[in-house]
């Protein structure tokens, strides 16, 4: 089913962004290297949302550091189109607020290119009543939520989330995935969004890529049917149920 | 029922507060704080000292006639003002160099492991010893007192800074990186931030260390300073003068202390 819908990067070579190609990717521990991410090849669209989805652990915060260009370590190669790295904006695990500067000042601090936008992008998310706050004042919830802020107010072609919306409670965390379909709907780019949860990378993403634990690679690739993208979780669960 | 005696005591005790609050509320203005246990101890020393009646431990009233006296002959500004010069030179490069040094073996263990037993050495070096050596060998003059005194604080700026560098959140750099924010921006809004405690305790505690020891390279090698008049009054056994020197030096560093640093550490911490 999968391998039918899958995106042929060859088909269409305008339209890729990205093409990732991690043959081996190793980490320090305690007895030795030990490798993460091994022979592990996909393609990212313009625009287009794809999430990852594997077992905790597997590796999947590694591979978004190597695309974000944090971690230049690895074997293999990171190719972007035109050949120049793009705007990129992340979210992170934890938020990674600075707690010594407001919210207004953390997202003026990665430079948005247009402060104006900024402004509008916290009163989209319900944060300009909060943006003179300082983030150890902020729930979690808000706090996470800033930081999509933050990553939104580079106005980037390319967007990496980390499990986003770990460790909120699921109200909490269908707010969230609210709020960043809202955002998105507003300004469009590609993202990349790391997550353990099936159902949520349903609800947010036009394609799914599966990885295997230790180490990663792809092992099965779905395409999220045209009319249950960004549906909310409900539906999210449901078409997961389907493919599993 | 069992609630009740519960809430008759707690509401006792509330008053009980209130009314020991209410008591001391004039010791709420921080100033009043401070100053009241000052005046009981010169009260007590002003006492002790018409008591014991000795050409040795003279009374407070003495020592502020004689503290007069240097104010209006201006000795007392010019050898309180070279001294603080000189403080605040040694302070400055101590700072400036420990904490380069600090964060360098904070971040990078090569330099770490290089520099380690130097500075554990420097650390315990005696002052004196540094401080004599650098006059033998390059002679007597400001910049070496300066350099003497610097050197001696160095060390312990290093190691706490040291401390704040190696405790730096990664996670805080790397999402500075992500954003791609330039050098300048990640010290100054990702590290230093994060280094105030460090710099903070750094700066109070040399700040301590240096009034010491700019008076034992002063008395040492220098024809003026705080160091040199007490150096001076001890040749003439002149208690009074040593005090009165003493008090004018106290009350300046409580000046720095409160009109300085406090406000500076506040403002560092208004986050929190």
């Amino acid at each position: 089913m999968a391998g039918a819908a899958a995106v042929g990067a060859a088909g269409q070579p305008v339209a890729v962004m990205l093409d990732v190609n991690v043959a081996q990717k190793q980490v320090a521990a305690r007895n030795g290297p030990r490798t993460v991410i091994a022979d592990l090849r996909f393609t990212l669209e313009r625009d287009e949302i794809v999430a990852l989805v594997g077992p905790s652990g597997c590796g999947k915060t590694t591979l978004l550091r190597v695309i974000g260009g944090l971690d230049t370590h690895f074997d293999g190669r990171i190719a972007w189109a035109d050949g120049v790295t793009p705007r990129i904006g992340t979210v992170f695990q934890e938020p990674r607020l600075l707690p010594w500067r407001t919210v207004r000042q953390n997202i003026a601090l990665v430079h948005p290119p247009d402060p104006a936008a900024a402004e509008a992008l916290l009163e989209l998310l319900g944060l300009a009543p909060y943006g003179d706050l300082y983030p150890p004042a902020l729930s979690l919830g808000m706090a996470r939520r800033a930081a999509i802020a933050r990553a939104f107010a580079v106005q980037p072609a390319l967007l990496l989330l980390d499990e986003p919306f770990v460790s909120l409670d699921p109200a909490m965390a269908e707010q969230g995935r609210t709020v960043l379909a809202t955002a998105w709907r507003t300004r469009q780019c590609a993202a990349l969004l790391v997550t353990h949860d099936l159902a949520e990378a349903m609800s947010l993403a036009d394609r799914i890529l599966l990885l295997s634990a230790g180490p990663a690679r792809v092992v099965r690739e779905i395409v999220v049917p045209e009319g249950s993208r960004r549906r909310g979780i409900a539906e999210g669960a449901r078409v997961a149920a389907a493919f599993t | 029922m069992l609630a009740r005696p519960g809430h008759a005591t707690l509401l006792r005790l509330l008053s009980v507060r209130r009314l020991i609050e209410v008591c001391l509320g004039s010791f709420r203005l921080g100033w009043t704080a401070r100053l009241v246990p000052i005046m009981v101890l010169l009260a007590g020393w002003e006492l002790a000292a018409r008591l014991i009646g000795s050409r040795l431990f003279p009374p407070a009233s003495t020592v502020m006639a004689a503290l007069r006296h240097e104010a209006v002959s201006g000795s007392l500004a010019h050898n309180l003002g070279i001294t603080l010069a000189r403080v605040a030179c040694a302070f400055t490069v101590a700072m400036v160099l420990g904490t380069a040094l600090g964060v360098a073996m904070g971040r990078w263990r090569w330099v770490d492991r290089a520099l380690d037993s130097l500075v554990t050495g420097l650390l315990n070096l005696p002052a004196l010893v540094g401080i004599v050596l650098i006059y033998v060998w390059f002679g007597l003059s400001e910049a070496t007192a300066i350099a003497s005194v610097a050197l001696n604080k160095l060390p312990s700026t290093a190691v706490t800074v040291r401390e704040g560098a190696r405790a730096l959140d990664q996670g805080l750099i790397d999402m500075a990186h992500s954003f791609r924010m330039g050098r300048g921006a990640v010290l100054r809004h990702v590290v230093l931030p994060q280094l105030y405690p460090y710099l903070f305790g750094a700066a109070r505690s040399g700040l301590a260390l240096i009034w010491k020891i700019v008076l034992v390279a002063e008395l040492l090698g220098r024809s003026d300073g705080v160091g040199f008049q007490i150096q001076v009054y001890f040749q003439l056994f002149d208690v009074t003068g040593i005090l009165a020197y003493t008090l004018a030096f106290i009350v300046v560093v409580q000046v720095i202390e409160w009109l300085v640093l406090q406000p500076l550490e506040r403002r560092a911490n208004q986050w929190r």
